[in-house]
């Protein structure tokens, strides 16, 4: 572990500015997992930017086009209970409430649950090589214990997952992730946000490193009606995703008009394929119908040998919460299987 | 990893079970060391360090948190509550009654995180059936195996069986 700086940001552009002045200074939010890295020694900041002070990020407001504002700085907890998200975006909430613990969820932010690292053993191992650590270091995990790893979009050089539940829904609504940075504002669609790691596994994301996440904004169609979040793991409570499935839907006469579904678990970002979606227009929500795209979904998949078994437990979760998005009301604490 | 020369001490004020108190710290230093070692409540046990355990669990400004995954100088100006700040003297918060009379701890390490985090859990309003406390639990580990008892213990105070 290294010593540190620290600055508490009183606006956006002194944090934006503190940012820049030093590659090694990192901003500093809830925390959770940038804490818990830096006592790893797999993070060495120079001075930390805190933002708990920026009042304007932590605030949840409706948008003109009907969607939902959700401030970077408004925690992970507030965000799953409040009334509008319950309301109209329950498959965010459900998400949201399926990962971490109460505590962590109270600490963490939406901005930074976007931000966190992938939990592969290598990556947090020091002692092991690791591409997205160390780029040009090697990955133990295409050929050693990779029962968390990757089976879509993964490359020679990495086989990481991502592990955000709240990223996969995120992907089934659409979100748009808001950054500012010197250069001013962009939007970037939440598909474009995360990516597959390459050559370049270092990268998990697409923003600079000298922007800042302002706000995650949903658009105004939630899946209220027809939403399930299932996520399969080695236990029932305060365990990554081995596989986790979100899906909306939207119907009409008993048949499918609208559909997304987002796969966690599988890949360097939550994985979808609108192809797969299309697939289910005007076709009854049947368990033939989700197999259909989930053969489109999963299709190019790789087993590394202990995590073979994902390949077609994706394929049956995706059927099984196709199911379970009929009736919200199954659904259990910690997105647990039920039906 | 080159160190580079320490940078100063902060000035950090929290209000600590009712009391505010200034502490002069490193930015690197969690609230967890600063209630043991600046401020001599060791009520908040260091299980993991790492967030995986819950035994750190205190409640900042109304919620449960970890106090080994924050900094001191991030909760300046904080209202902070530790196991050491919830009951009265000569008379214990209806948790703690609780926890001895369901028999809900055996070595007692993870039990000021459990019966913090249990406090909170309930003023926030959440966790209405045993099913959902069970779930909204799980951030605190008992290595004892005391679990079933835990979740007896919290759920009569919930059914109003200890007030």
């Amino acid at each position: 572990m290294n010593n540190f700086d620290y600055l508490r940001a009183g606006t956006i552009k002194e944090a934006v500015r503190g940012i820049a002045t030093q590659p090694a200074n990192q901003f500093i939010a809830g925390g959770t997992n940038l804490i818990d890295l830096w006592k790893y020694d797999l993070t060495h900041p120079a001075r930390l930017i805190d933002l708990n002070g920026l009042d304007e990020l932590k605030t949840i407001t409706e948008l003109p086009d009907g969607g939902l504002r959700l401030g970077a700085l408004v925690s992970n907890n507030a965000t799953a209970y409040h009334p509008i998200v319950e309301e109209r975006y329950p498959l965010l909430s459900r998400t949201i409430l399926a990962g971490a613990t109460a505590q962590i969820r109270n600490s963490a932010t939406n901005g930074g649950n976007l931000l966190q690292r992938t939990r592969c053993y290598y990556f947090y191992d020091v002692a092991s090589p690791c591409n997205k650590r160390v780029p040009g270091s090697g990955c133990p995990a295409i050929e050693g214990q990779n029962r968390l790893h990757a089976i879509l979009g993964e490359s020679a050089q990495c086989i990481a997952t991502h592990p955000s539940d709240m990223a996969v829904a995120l992907a089934a609504l659409e979100a748009v992730v808001q950054v500012t940075g010197p250069e001013g504002q962009r939007s970037i669609p939440i598909a474009d946000f995360h990516r597959l790691p390459g050559n370049t596994p270092e990268r998990d994301n697409t923003l600079a490193a000298d922007e800042l996440i302002t706000s995650i904004d949903l658009p105004a169609t939630g899946y209220a009606a027809h939403h399930s979040y299932l996520k399969l793991r080695d236990r029932n409570s305060y365990a990554f995703a081995l596989v986790s499935v979100a899906t909306g839907l939207e119907l009409e006469d008993g048949k499918i008009t609208r559909a997304r579904i987002a796969v966690g678990g599988v890949a360097h970002k939550p994985w979808r394929k609108p192809a797969a979606e299309d697939a289910l227009i005007d076709k009854e929500p049947s368990p033939e119908a989700f197999g259909a795209a989930a053969d489109i979904l999963l299709a190019g998949a790789t087993g590394y040998g202990h995590n073979d078994f994902k390949i077609e437990l994706a394929r049956r979760a995706i059927i099984r919460n196709g199911a379970m998005a009929l009736d919200p009301s199954c659904q259990r604490p910690g997105a647990q299987p039920s039906l | 990893m080159p160190n580079r020369p320490d940078p100063p001490t902060r000035a950090v004020t929290l209000t600590v079970n009712g009391t505010a108190r200034t502490v002069h710290v490193a930015p690197w230093v969690s609230l967890l060391d600063t209630l043991r070692d600046h401020l001599d409540l060791t009520g908040s046990k260091k299980g993991c360090d790492h967030g995986q355990c819950g035994a750190c669990t205190v409640i900042c400004n109304g919620q449960r948190i970890l106090s080994c995954l924050t900094l001191a100088v991030m909760q300046d100006g904080a209202e902070i509550t530790t196991i050491e700040g919830i009951g009265a003297e000569g008379k214990l918060h209806p948790l703690q009654e609780a926890f001895i009379a369901y028999d809900a701890f055996q070595c007692g390490y993870c039990t000021p995180g459990q019966i913090c985090s249990s406090i909170a859990m309930i003023e926030a309003g959440h966790g209405n059936t045993r099913e959902e406390v069970k779930d909204l639990m799980s951030g605190n580990l008992c290595r004892c195996g005391a679990n079933t008892n835990i979740i007896d213990a919290i759920m009569a105070v919930k059914d109003g069986a200890h007030e």
